[in-house]
């Protein structure tokens, strides 16, 4: 165990919210405040990571109550790249926002709840408390409520209804876990859970109550099937900054939550949750895909693809080996960057092609090539077309599915990619070789702060295209490090 | 006790269940609030209630008196209150922006978004 001061990962973006909100009503030294404690995030991250893979997982008794007592804060590989890539899109997102979010919304607090939201974010994925998670989920959440409804517009509050509700149902379905949890353990540490069901503690109930309700709230937060609904009528209604955001981080923390609960903690329903996981999650595949084949509007396509691909990651985590969730978290990693940029393509599309509806929008790869290419590395890789970074997750995920001899899931795997391209080619050539139609809204400048951002994360996506195995290796550790029980 | 806890917390539970379903938005916002209540209510009971004594060291003792109450799941609780208010606050003001803003308050107009 090494000492590495875990707190400066809650402290940086805690710190940058005050900072900001401090600041209010001055926007320029608002944007460089915000886009440097992002990027002085992703730079501790890089650190973090090379700390655990030196040295093993890095703990923090906080207030030096030793746990179970305290509430621990613990970073193995999977904690420390989570941050880090929280980091970097915690980054790419402030750069965009310069160009992106109107005076209106940064006199609101745009910056600091953006901030705020980080600070839950990096939180949830350090902790080793359940009902600490909890909280840091209500902070993420409710910055996200905010930023959902940060603007105003009809469509914005509408969306907001609904993602606000059924998260805060979401929610409670957690809470009543983690109450279940206490009852039934005495504790809410993560590894003594785990350390307590090996000793045979706890009701056979309890446990697998506490499970379920888990299994159920985290699903719901990250989008899968068929608890998704609030995802597609919501994210792609607020400014495309905090569309991007989301749609890389905020459902990946319910993934992220799912994996911690079901190897950490309850490693001993594995065999009663994971069949149950594994048909989820081809539904989830399969049904997001779908959804996204029937859209003729960008983010509504994007934001049905997360769920499609939310599906692949929980396939990863049912299949319950070490192999299957490296693939996973390699995934994990890919998908963030992949859909942020997209994201941030769609953007861009909106700005420079004349709107979101495919059918008003056209002529892009005419009248701006550089776009066209950023948009074909991110969505040829979220296709899975080799040699691109989503084509080593997929060949990682898929030939584990197949040695297991899961021949129905690797085949819905491999169609759901093929449909993925199906909408991906519809944007290109809606957006791109359709000539412009007359009806098109005039194109508007691009801002340097809408480019920059896409350059950042193509560049990110093309390292792991060529050079997959640094992404790989940390993953392996990662998964090792979730597969070998731990020790309190 | 403990029975007439849980029996509650279930009443409470399907009434915000059912309260949530409701088509009226005003409606939907009481049921999420029954429904925090529920689940606070249900931590209560499932982490046992105890007899009444509190866990507070008495002057003179080592450790609490005996059968104490376990304070924990009342910390859980309160924790839980507090968050439950911070996001029902803001659910009421986004709802009532809703109403004035898009007019209605039935949910099933509220589709203008997904189509």
């Amino acid at each position: 165990m090494s000492r590495f001061p875990l707190y400066i990962f809650l402290l940086i973006p805690l710190s940058a919210a005050i900072t900001l909100i401090l600041l209010q009503g001055r926007a320029v030294a608002q944007r460089w405040v915000s886009v440097s404690s992002a990027a002085l995030l992703s730079a501790t991250g890089f650190l973090l990571i090379e700390t655990v893979r030196a040295s093993g997982p890095v703990i923090l008794d906080a207030g030096g109550w030793a746990a179970p007592v305290g509430i621990r804060l613990q970073a193995d590989m999977l904690s420390a790249m989570m941050v880090t890539i929280t980091g970097i899109v915690g980054f790419c997102g402030a750069l965009h926002a310069i160009a992106e979010v109107p005076a209106n919304e940064e006199r609101r607090g745009f910056h600091a709840f953006y901030q705020f939201l980080l600070f839950g974010v990096c939180g949830a994925f350090l902790t080793n408390d359940i009902f600490n998670l909890y909280v840091w989920f209500e902070v993420m959440l409710l910055s996200s409520f905010v930023l959902i409804a940060l603007g105003g517009k009809k469509a914005q509050t509408e969306g907001a209804v609904k993602y606000v509700v059924l998260n805060i149902v979401a929610s409670l379905i957690f809470l009543l876990g983690a109450g279940m949890i206490y009852a039934t353990f005495g504790t809410l540490n993560f590894t003594d859970i785990g350390e307590r069901i090996a000793r045979g503690e706890g009701s056979q109930v309890g446990t697998r109550l506490s499970a379920v309700f888990l299994l159920l709230a985290f699903s719901a937060k990250a989008g899968v099937f068929p608890l998704y609904a609030w995802l597609p009528s919501s994210y792609h209604t607020p400014g495309h900054t905090i569309s991007a955001v989301f749609a890389g981080l905020l459902t990946k923390v319910g993934i992220y939550a799912l994996i911690r609960t079901f190897t950490t903690a309850f490693q001993s329903e594995q065999d009663f949750i994971f069949p149950l996981l594994l048909w989820v999650s081809l539904f989830t595949m399969v049904t997001g895909v779908l959804g996204a084949a029937s859209q003729f509007h960008t983010r509504r396509i994007l934001s049905f693809h997360i769920i499609s691909q939310i599906g692949y990651m929980t396939l990863g985590l049912a299949l319950g080996t070490e192999g299957a969730l490296m693939a996973t978290i390699f995934y994990v990693i890919h998908h963030i960057l992949v859909k942020t940029n997209l994201f941030f393509a769609a953007a861009a599309i909106d700005r420079t092609g004349g709107g979101e509806d495919l059918n008003h929008t056209g002529g892009l790869y005419r009248s701006a090539p550089w776009l066209a290419g950023l948009f074909l590395v991110s969505a040829l890789s979220l296709g899975g077309i080799p040699p691109l970074s989503g084509f080593w997750a997929k060949l990682a995920l898929i030939k584990e599915t197949l040695g297991m001899g899961a021949w129905i899931a690797a085949g819905i795997a491999l169609a759901v990619g093929l449909l993925t391209l199906f909408s991906m080619t519809k944007i290109w050539s809606e957006a791109f070789w359709k000539d412009r139609p007359e009806d098109t809204a005039p194109a508007r400048a691009l801002h340097w702060g809408h480019v920059v951002p896409m350059i950042i994360l193509a560049t990110a996506t093309l390292i792991l295209t060529f050079y997959p195995t640094y992404l790989l290796e940390l993953s392996q550790i990662a998964a090792r490090q979730l597969f070998i029980p731990a020790r309190l | 006790m403990e029975t007439l806890i849980i029996l509650l917390a279930g009443f409470l539970f399907a009434c915000g269940f059912f309260l949530i379903l409701r088509r009226n938005i005003t409606q939907v916002l009481i049921g999420v609030l029954f429904l925090s209540q529920a689940a606070n209510l249900a931590i209560l009971a499932v982490s046992g209630l105890g007899t009444g004594i509190s866990a507070i060291v008495q002057n003179g003792a080592a450790s609490p008196p005996s059968g104490h109450a376990d304070p924990l799941p009342q910390a859980l609780i309160l924790t839980a209150i507090v968050i439950g208010f911070g996001v029902f606050s803001f659910a009421v003001v986004l709802l009532k922006k809703a109403f004035r803003d898009l007019g209605t308050d039935d949910t099933d107009h509220l589709n203008k978004a997904d189509f």
